[in-house]
């Protein structure tokens, strides 16, 4: 598709993102018919993003940054696919691995086995690719014998590494953390980390959002503020968070 | 470095249907990964299991059987045990699936909030785990239609055609009623009234018959009305489908297969601006 020079591996073309908010809660067809009737169904437009436009190339690791509702998280979402935009454009290129919900969809009374397959087939892996992968999930996940008995017998910290397992599996294109993330105890932080770690060194593109301004300038190539929905600053992750932390004070 | 199938773009000029259409393929084994999760869940954790399924139509026929042979009196070719077990088994898995697909997506909706989905591939595994449940409370069906009945008709090998009809019929509705049910909850309540109304205007529990000659297009009208009607040809009255019926059957599945894939797919992409 056109807008691939071959660097880049997410765009953003003035993108925006309007939420209705209907001015009262409509709730129910029935009220809404009424109200539409009358005449009265009026909706505000709400503004989490506004006209943004970024750039991000392959490799980058790319840290957000801004106060809470500042359009952060929607941004990932637009990235992950889950919202499409009011306007503008979102191109992405290659495999997204979305590092926000782990273990989504995974049933309690289904086995280890089962929900690997399972959360496996919502992050859209095939059965022959699950196939391949499972044993690999099932090991770094620690679970032993565990595997094969319902998930709702879990631990919430097996719960968790299960999940983070099956996510990180293989190297995505393209990965989106909300937060930094920890799973399990202290070993398996250092394993996931070193994971973690190793994708960044395989060339993997990052998307990070933090309130950690070390984690920021330690990891990452880049930094994005974000505030009231558009890019107050993009530059060094030291000057950015300068400036962020400037504004703040001021 | 990546093939081409990768790239996300939301400015494509792919019409959105033609895309939910590729994308649900591309999903398929999460479509066969749901329908297992919904059968195994479901019998895992209940002593009766299967026989639930069953049941459910066989108690319905032995009250309808006692009040309408015995006390109304319906005059029907064979007996009106068999008459009225095979119309609740049709009107059955079209209530259930429809229901079944809108409540998929309006309360497993929090998924889509989180992580991205093809959102039809909720409805079609309901579809599917329809399928299979209705397949078992085919057993019983059959079982009662030899043993009252005493011979089932050779005709029977064409009802798979009359699920697929069924199927594509339901799927359009359960899709139509999910692109609501996701913007006002109370569709799905409503659903049930319309539901309950719509049996009684179908001629499942009464033949066809007792209606009179004036009011008998507007049985016509109801898409309802033909399923019901070649499912008892295929299952006890050994006839094969005439035209007059299935025509009309396909193309009512076809338009509102067709009307809410598109309708569903459109609206899909507004689903998770909804909290």
């Amino acid at each position: 598709m056109e807008p691939s020079d071959h660097t880049a591996a997410i765009r953003l073309e003035n993108v925006s993102v309007a939420y209705r908010v209907p001015h009262e809660r409509i709730g129910t067809l029935k009220e809404y018919v009424i109200r539409w009737a009358q005449r009265r169904v009026k909706y505000e437009k709400f503004l989490a993003l506004h006209n943004v436009s970024l750039t991000i190339n392959r490799g980058e690791i790319v840290g957000l940054i801004g106060h809470n509702g500042a359009g952060k998280s929607t941004l990932l979402k637009l990235i992950s696919r889950v919202l499409t935009p009011t306007s503008g454009r979102v191109w992405v290129c290659g495999k997204v691995a979305p590092l926000l919900e782990l273990g989504a969809g995974f049933h309690p009374e289904l086995t280890g086995r089962e929900n690997i397959y399972l959360n496996g087939a919502i992050l859209g892996y095939t059965r022959r690719e699950m196939d391949q992968k499972a044993e690999r999930i099932i090991d770094f996940a620690e679970l032993g014998e565990f595997i094969d008995a319902p998930i709702r017998t879990y631990s919430s910290g097996m719960w968790a590494r299960l999940g983070f397992a099956v996510a990180t599996d293989s190297k995505p294109d393209i990965l989106i953390l909300d937060e930094v993330m920890s799973v399990g105890d202290e070993a398996f932080q250092r394993k996931s980390e070193a994971r973690m770690r190793s994708y960044f060194e395989m060339g993997a593109t990052i998307l990070l959002v933090s309130h950690n301004m070390d984690t920021i300038e330690k990891l990452c190539t880049r930094a994005v503020w974000l505030d009231h929905g558009v890019i107050k600053s993009a530059g060094s992750p030291q000057e950015t968070i300068l400036e962020y932390r400037g504004m703040q004070l001021a | 470095m990546n093939s081409d199938h990768t790239i996300y773009d939301s400015a494509s000029k792919i019409s959105p249907a033609i895309d939910e259409l590729r994308e649900a393929f591309k999903y398929r084994e999460l479509v066969y990964q749901l329908t297992r999760r919904d059968i195994l869940t479901r019998y895992k954790r209940s002593v009766l299991g299967i026989a639930w399924t069953m049941l459910n139509p066989l108690g319905m026929m032995l009250v309808l059987t006692f009040a309408f042979s015995k006390i109304f009196r319906f005059e029907t070719a064979g007996s009106y045990s068999t008459f009225v077990l095979s119309g609740l088994i049709v009107w059955n898995f079209f209530s259930q699936t429809t229901t079944a697909c809108m409540n998929s997506l309006v309360w497993g909706g929090g998924l889509f909030q989180r992580i991205y989905i093809p959102r039809a591939t909720f409805a079609i595994s309901s579809m599917f785990t329809g399928v299979v449940n209705w397949l078992f409370s085919l057993v019983p069906l059959l079982a009662i239609i030899l043993v009252i009945e005493k011979n089932l008709p050779w005709t029977v090998i064409t009802f798979p055609l009359v699920l697929l009809l069924l199927i594509a019929f339901s799927l359009g509705v359960g899709l139509l009623l999910s692109a609501m049910g996701i913007y006002f909850p109370d569709v799905v309540e409503m659903y049930q009234i319309i539901l309950t109304a719509w049996m009684y205007l179908t001629p499942i529990i009464y033949p066809e018959t007792v209606v009179p000659d004036q009011f008998l297009w507007v049985f016509k009208l109801n898409p309802m009305y033909y399923f019901v009607k070649l499912f008892r040809y295929a299952v006890l009255d050994g006839e094969l489908p005439a035209s007059a019926d299935l025509v009309p059957a396909a193309a009512f599945s076809l338009v509102v297969l067709v009307v809410g894939w598109v309708i569903f797919s459109y609206k899909s992409k507004e689903f998770a601006y909804r909290a």
